[in-house]
């Protein structure tokens, strides 16, 4: 894999490989080998949208919430926690660990304000860069202390998943989760693929507003699939990045999580204020593991910040401390808490409103799927080659699997978008 | 590797190191959380089953990091924190640029937003580092020959430089000084990057093995990656002197190597940027490729935020672009995109002609008090040191630390019995040293050097 050859193996092409390698030729680049790589099928859409010139654009791509003015919004408890840091005297090394402070405001979201395993000492956390980090994290971890298991990732996921566990080494098999023809999900499948797993498998699962599709199971559905985890002793590690975000109230939207715990699972979350708090590019984030007892978890958090050290030392300040200062204070937290619902309720709106144009425009689909769907993300249904021509006629930017950021869409765009996607759809 | 000893404590153990143990996990073939095991325990009514991360052992104290931890829980007045190398004021206290607080009020009042970075990091940021490090307008800039990615921090910037070695050359080694800052080895084993070790520090004299680093460079296999640190080598202090460096791009370019810098202090060493960075533009004005990792933890005092950069500096404007592509494609599994905030303070400072005058002078008021402290301590030494022993090694280094010789036995007897905290390889943080405290610090060295023995039995190491 790593030294891609152009040409078929061919002796004259292995032979000027190495030759370049060996150097005997002291001016030639060390870097033949290296092919470009291909675009970021998220982050390239952006790219290609700001390099699009038309007025009409619209980006439904990246999951960045904006506002009703298509602007990014830095939410006002954010702002206030800044004022009151700025400036401050302290920017030395976060311990290895992160923020402890932060840390534990961020468990206290998961696991619950009043959590036994929080006042047991249980959990094993570390703070992690954003959501991405914590994730990566675990999969070193898993690799390094489970060095024979693999990872069962749903269809589809974020994609940035797949590559996260390949990096750690971590070999991957999937298993059913969106169900193309209701738009919904595939349980049924789902629960086979859980009970087909053999015993001790690590599952990855979104704990709410499922990236892309939007698709969640129901609390009943949660239930099921944690007895059947318990009976199958899986293990399973909660991707949680839309906390708040999808219904607008933390604690329901940590319920599958809840559910799992109170059944006694030993789980692993990885939270991220991306999105809930507007803090994306501060990338802060939390790892935690639950374990058997405070001693197990001080071992595990000892190993977690092993692999974070080769990685980047220590974790950035800047985020977490903004993090800390709003859970921190009572007022703050409130605001947030209001904030939070505001984004998620616009959302929502934005989602009756899209279905609702859809409908008046008489499109022969059932577009049911954009209002059950929850989060930031809708799954169209669209195919690649409708989404191409959204892009193309219609300037409007999308992953190629259909993936509708909502946080895009806006009182401003949602007819022209509504349309648009009617007109590539009709003769569907 | 018996020079290793000599170097920083305990690494991260390899992963075979932690199979071979006492856990009970990952036997290959069977899934070892299914064996019905009897623990001989009760099971706790709320768990399903035991832990399956049951066996997992406490990972030992990060030899640096561990020892701010240490001074932390020692209660003695006179205790000293001489281990981790963030900067202090004459006071002890830590110290957050002038330049840096303006900075971020400026990004305040602006009100900028928090949306992602590029995978790359801030295209300001990057310019800047870029130009900063070869000097604006250098050829390589001019010509998009260095592919230049925002990194968390120098940690950060040389992993992504490992995973890029891993990926692409697989099998080479990087050769790394003996010894070199305890982190190097993590970042290349973790990323499953071979290495080995050149001569460095020769204890004999507390200076540079010269003969010994150009034969084990000469030594290394062609088109070995050669860790070099640009300037204020960390933990000795100890720098090539400028003949040298030329001497040393020599065997490089003659063995067909690949250069890779690690540069951490640029500015904080001499008090110069320019000056700091001149091993580097040597190695550029040669055209060579070469790799230089930065940080501007030390330098800008933003140690929290972990901004760097890692730069490629390639033949071709063609292949930096591949490059960069490719260094984009590892961080992105890695924490997706690079934090904002210390990015922004670096391009604001840099940005703007006046900060960037008051940058330069904050920077070289924190290297003039370094080179002050040098002074006073080694006058402390030689008034107070009756055995005639050379101290002048300490006003030869550089930077924030200070190889002292110490060994082992030596360091320890200087925190257990003066609360002296450094690392046991013998180095102090010259930035956590007042000029108040020189002349304790005198003492507990002198006691050290001389006595350590006597107190702890414990052979010498040389």
């Amino acid at each position: 894999m790593a030294m891609s050859i152009r040409n078929s193996a061919s002796r004259r092409a292995m032979n000027q490989i190495s030759n370049d390698f060996i150097g005997l030729r002291s001016m030639s680049s060390w870097w033949k080998s290296v092919e470009p790589a291909a675009k970021d099928p998220i982050l390239g859409v952006t790219e290609a949208f700001l390099a699009d010139h038309s007025p009409d654009k619209v980006n439904v791509g990246v999951g960045a919430y904006r506002d009703d003015n298509g602007k990014p919004v830095v939410l006002e408890c954010v702002r206030e926690a800044e004022r009151r840091i700025a400036g401050n005297a302290f920017m030395e090394y976060l311990p290895m660990g992160g923020s402890v402070k932060m840390v534990e405001e961020t468990l206290k979201l998961a696991y619950g304000d009043d959590s036994e395993f929080i006042k047991d000492k249980r959990v094993a956390a570390v703070q992690a860069l954003s959501g991405t980090g914590a994730c990566r994290l675990f999969a070193d971890f898993q690799k390094r202390f489970c060095p024979g298991s693999q990872i069962y990732i749903p269809v589809p996921t974020w994609s940035n998943h797949h590559n996260i566990w390949r990096d750690a080494q971590v070999p991957q098999k999937t298993y059913h989760y969106y169900h193309p023809e209701t738009k919904g999900l595939d349980f049924s499948a789902l629960m086979d693929d859980v009970k087909n797993a053999p015993e001790g498998s690590f599952f990855l699962l979104h704990a709410c507003a499922h990236n892309p599709t939007g698709v969640d199971p129901t609390e009943e559905q949660w239930r099921e699939i944690s007895q059947l985890f318990k009976k199958k002793r899986h293990f399973a590690f909660f991707d949680m990045a839309y906390q708040g975000f999808a219904s607008g109230d933390p604690a329901r939207d940590a319920k599958s999580i809840r559910i799992f715990l109170e059944d006694g699972h030993h789980i692993g979350i990885s939270q991220s204020y991306a999105k809930n708090m507007g803090l994306y590019g501060q990338r802060v984030g939390c790892l935690s593991v639950l374990c058997d007892n405070e001693k197990q978890a001080v071992a595990v958090k000892s190993q977690l910040q092993q692999l974070g050290r080769p990685m980047y030392s220590n974790p950035p300040l800047h985020g977490a401390q903004i993090v800390s200062t709003i859970l921190g204070d009572q007022e703050l937290k409130s605001l947030w808490l209001k904030e939070v619902k505001i984004m998620a309720d616009r959302i929502i709106s934005m989602r009756t409103t899209l279905r609702e144009s859809l409908e008046n425009l008489g499109s022969p689909l059932s577009w049911e799927h954009v209002t059950k769907q929850i989060g930031m993300f809708c799954y169209s249904g669209l195919t690649p080659e409708q989404v191409d021509r959204l892009t193309r006629e219609y300037h409007i930017y999308m992953t190629r699997n259909g993936r509708i950021s909502m946080a895009g869409v806006t009182t401003g765009n949602v007819g022209y978008l509504a349309n648009a996607i009617h007109e590539v759809t009709k003769s569907a | 590797m018996a020079s290793s000893m000599l170097s920083l404590g305990s690494t991260a153990l390899l992963p075979r190191e932690i199979n071979k143990d006492k856990l009970k996990l990952g036997n290959s073939g069977s899934n070892p959380f299914l064996k019905a095991k009897s623990i001989g325990r009760v099971t706790m009514t709320v768990s399903v089953k035991p832990s399956r991360f049951e066996g997992i052992t406490m990972a030992p104290p990060d030899p640096i990091l561990g020892v701010s931890e240490a001074f932390k829980a020692d209660t003695d007045d006179m205790k000293l924190n001489l281990g981790v190398g963030a900067y202090r004021t004459e006071e002890l206290q830590p110290y957050v640029l002038n330049v840096v607080k303006k900075a971020e009020n400026l990004m305040l009042e602006r009100g900028d937003n928090k949306e992602y970075l590029p995978i790359e990091g801030l295209a300001a940021f990057n310019k800047a580092t870029a130009e900063l490090l070869f000097g604006a307008g250098h050829p390589v800039i001019k010509e998009q020959k260095v592919a230049t990615i925002q990194g968390l921090s120098g940690t950060g910037s040389l992993r992504l430089a490992a995973a890029l070695i891993e990926r692409y050359f697989p099998g080479a080694k990087v050769v790394i000084s003996s010894p070199t800052w305890g982190n190097h080895k993590n970042i290349f084993n973790d990323a499953k990057v071979p290495w080995s070790e050149y001569r460095y520090y020769d204890p004999k004299t507390i200076g540079l093995d010269f003969e010994g680093m150009i034969a084990d460079i000469k030594e290394a296999p062609e088109g070995s990656f050669i860790l070099l640190h640009g300037c204020a080598h960390n933990p000795t202090g100890i720098d090539p002197t400028p003949e040298q460096w030329v001497k040393i791009a020599d065997v490089i370019q003659e063995k067909n190597h690949i250069p890779f810098f690690d540069v951490a202090y640029q500015g904080f060493a001499s008090g110069s940027l320019d000056e700091d960075a001149a091993s580097v533009r040597l190695f550029a004005e040669r055209g060579m490729e070469f790799f230089v990792a930065q940080s501007y933890s030390k330098n800008l005092g933003l140690y929290a935020e972990r901004i760097g950069a890692i730069n490629v500096v390639c033949s071709s404007a063609d292949a930096a672009t591949r490059v960069k592509s490719q260094l984009k494609r590892i961080a992105r599994p890695m924490y997706s995109n690079p934090p904002v905030h210390g990015a922004r303070i670096v391009a604001n400072v840099v940005g703007d002609a006046t900060m960037f005058s008051e940058w330069k002078a904050e920077m070289e008021m924190m290297a003039g008090r370094i080179k002050t402290v040098r002074q006073k301590l080694y006058d402390s030494l030689v008034s107070k040191d009756k055995s005639g022993k050379d101290w002048s090694f300490i006003l030869k280094q550089i930077g924030m630390f200070s190889f002292t010789g110490l060994n082992k036995a030596q360091s320890d007897n200087m925190t257990n019995k003066w609360h002296v905290y450094m690392t046991k390889d013998g180095r102090i943080s010259l930035a956590g040293l007042s000029l108040a405290k020189c002349e304790y610090l005198a003492d507990a060295i002198i006691d050290s050097y001389h006595n350590a023995l006597l107190y702890w039995e414990t052979p010498i190491e040389l």
